[in-house]
């Protein structure tokens, strides 16, 4: 795969800020890349510097094999989408997806053409000469994607696109987009906090924190082999139970409860003994006939039933410890029962308690 | 019989309210506030009353003293004197001179400053440059400074430009002044316009005058309409900068005005004074009769975010 997108030891600070630091990431051709990660941990930012629209402080950009590190925003070949929709409110629908091709001084016949095929792809013809202030939010939401669409770019940014919408639209629009980038097989690049829309949308996911990239991979790596504590917490809801003990020969000890590592693919071989962290996720505690076959089984304590519907969340004690159990929505378990689980550790989170790295 | 109540209560609904809208009695309450309100709009609208009276009086009926009384004869003559045969020193052509050099003193000076002044303020809030904030304080502070600590200043300014006493260099003064408060206005407005519009412009590939003229000024007319106001009456009534930086032959209107009211000469002439007084006062009150709705909206629309 031929890379899109080459980011290169980009660094970025406002004033003494380093917002980003050092950051390098290639996107391949066609992928779609989710940036993932809490508010302020500088996605948006890293979005805003591959569009141009804020200038780094050392690093380059390439797009395409072309460096744009100081190239204005319309000649780096991207198309970008708001959170806000940042449509234009006096012009009409037609207006706003043709305004970038009249800077560009595209042939009339030619912007026709375009804005037909994009009004087709995304369905909006009927709006065309609607102004921004007609349309609901998915409608305004879909004609951003489709000033982005009728710049017929190889690249498209999307800022939060869907955080502005309702849950069910939400939903809806989520899986269009995957539909369009199945259709389209633009290289598409995403920033959301939503980790949903990053499972659900991404080809590989960039988890960021404090300007930095913590874990690039794809949803399922980024899921069942999380690099670190703070991806490991960060991904799944509901989050993973972290267990403080003591990694012994090959077997992890927590105050008098000890779970041999069998079948746990150590990142390295462990010689010497470590504090160190196991991570559970709730969905990966096996209950009732299944704990039979289970490697590991354990006594839990149940301290509160949260009966969601499909799922059924149990708050338990291990020992002393609180811990969480998805459960079948058909469940039946009592407050003040003690429930039976199995635990795989091939499908545990080890950390290294000092540097919270994946061991 | 319940079970048809229960059907009948949602088509009621449905059908909406009936009958008149209920009225409210004048409260005890309302009679105060309306009344306070009524002595106060007398009270402010008073002056007019003996002005335009006075005006529309001959001399001997303005004698007799009874200055709240309506004209027993309505003449126009203290109107036309006014604006045709006032004097002023030796010229007695009325305050039609004034207000000619007032107008060839205002188009120019409004239509620079505002827009320069628009220019400025979005510029300082879309495209901040190093040190834009500091421009910008340093624009404010200009706000602060009293006119008159800067007058003998720019009469050395004007006089080395060779400007001293002629129009274009009272139409510079107005610009330059002009200036802070406008920009101020320009620029809070343009910041409260999101961010992403003009990161989506930019985008598109639009540039600083293209995304000026094509995304932000068909969303600013309000506060256009405000720094129209603000200038048209602040350059309209203008007195100090009209008599220290021009002539007698360019005095704008203002200051023919006092020249006629306040010349020692002969009678005290009161109709025409009133009349001379309406008739520069006329051009603001017209701005604000026509545009008070926007100007109201366009303030609004500046102060909510600062």
């Amino acid at each position: 795969m031929t890379n899109s997108i080459e980011i290169k030891n980009l660094d970025l600070s406002f004033g003494a800020v380093k917002v980003l630091q050092d950051l390098n990431l290639n996107i391949g051709e066609g992928e779609f890349l989710v940036l993932l990660g809490s508010s302020g941990c500088g996605k948006s930012t890293l979005l805003n510097c591959i569009a141009g629209l804020l200038e780094v402080t050392d690093g380059q950009i390439f797009i395409k094999g072309k460096n744009v590190t100081w190239a204005e925003p319309s000649e780096r070949g991207i198309g970008m989408v708001f959170q806000s929709y940042a449509l234009y409110p006096q012009m009409t629908v037609k207006g706003n997806l043709s305004f970038g091709l009249k800077n560009a001084r595209v042939p009339k016949d030619e912007i026709e053409k375009r804005v037909a095929r994009a009004a087709e792809i995304l369905q909006i013809e009927a709006l065309l000469d609607r102004k921004p202030g007609a349309l609901s939010g998915g409608q305004r939401q879909r004609v951003a994607i489709g000033r982005a669409l009728v710049r017929d770019v190889d690249v498209f940014l999307f800022d939060e696109p869907l955080s502005n919408l309702d849950a069910k639209l939400r939903v809806d629009l989520r899986v269009e987009l995957k539909r369009l980038h199945n259709q389209l097989q633009n290289t598409m690049v995403y920033v959301t906090h939503d980790q949903v829309e990053a499972m659900t949308l991404a080809d590989r996911i960039a988890v960021m924190k404090g300007g930095k990239i913590m874990q690039l991979g794809t949803p399922d790596e980024i899921y069942n082999q999380p690099r670190n504590l703070y991806v490991a917490d960060f991904i799944g809801s509901p989050s993973m139970n972290f267990l403080h003990g003591h990694l012994e020969s090959g077997a992890f000890r927590v105050d008098d409860m000890v779970m041999p590592m069998v079948g746990y693919e150590f990142a390295a071989p462990q010689t010497a003994d470590r504090p160190a962290v196991i991570g559970i996720r709730p969905e990966h505690v096996v209950t009732g006939e299944l704990v039979k076959n289970a490697p590991l089984k354990f006594d839990a304590f149940v301290d509160l039933v949260e009966p969601m519907g499909s799922d059924t969340l149990v708050y338990a004690k291990l020992g002393q410890h609180s811990f969480r159990i998805r459960m079948d929505g058909q469940a039946r378990v009592k407050e003040g029962e003690t429930l039976e689980i199995g635990i795989d550790p091939s499908r545990a989170s080890l950390f290294d308690r000092d540097t919270e790295d994946r061991l | 019989m319940a079970n048809s109540d229960t059907m009948a209560a949602p088509a009621a609904l449905a059908a909406g309210p009936r009958g008149p809208k209920p009225k409210r009695r004048m409260s005890r309450g309302n009679i105060m506030v309306y009344g306070t309100l009524l002595v106060f709009a007398l009270y402010y609208a008073l002056p007019l009353y003996v002005m335009i009276v006075t005006s529309l009086k001959g001399m001997p009926e303005i004698r007799l003293g009874n200055i709240f009384a309506p004209p027993m004869e309505v003449t126009f003559e203290p109107w036309v004197k006014a604006w045709s045969q006032a004097c002023t020193g030796i010229n007695c052509d009325g305050l039609s001179r004034g207000f000619s050099n007032s107008v060839r003193i205002l188009i120019p000076s409004v239509i620079i400053s505002v827009a320069v002044a628009s220019v400025n303020g979005y510029a300082l809030s879309m495209w901040k440059f190093k040190g834009s904030e500091v421009f910008f304080a340093i624009l404010m502070i200009g706000a602060f400074i009293p006119y008159q600590i800067m007058l003998y200043p720019i009469v050395i300014l004007l006089r080395e430009a060779g400007l001293y006493g002629s129009l274009t260099g009272l139409v510079l003064v107005h610009v330059v002044f002009g200036m802070p408060i406008n920009t101020l206005l320009f620029r809070n407005y343009f910041a409260s316009i999101p961010e992403e519009l003009f990161k989506a412009a930019r985008v598109d590939g639009a540039g600083f005058w293209a995304i000026f003229f094509k995304i932000m000024l068909p969303m600013s007319l309000p506060i256009f309409v405000v720094s129209l106001i603000i200038q048209v009456t602040g350059i309209w009534n203008d007195f100090l900068f009209g008599a220290s930086f021009t002539g007698p032959d360019l005095y704008p209107m203002t200051v023919q005005l006092n020249n006629i009211v306040n010349s020692v000469q002969g009678v005290k002439e009161y109709n025409v004074n009133m009349a001379a007084t309406l008739l520069t006062g006329l051009v603001p009150l017209t701005i604000y009769f026509v545009s008070g709705k926007l100007f109201v909206r366009g303030i609004a629309a500046g102060a909510v975010k600062g």
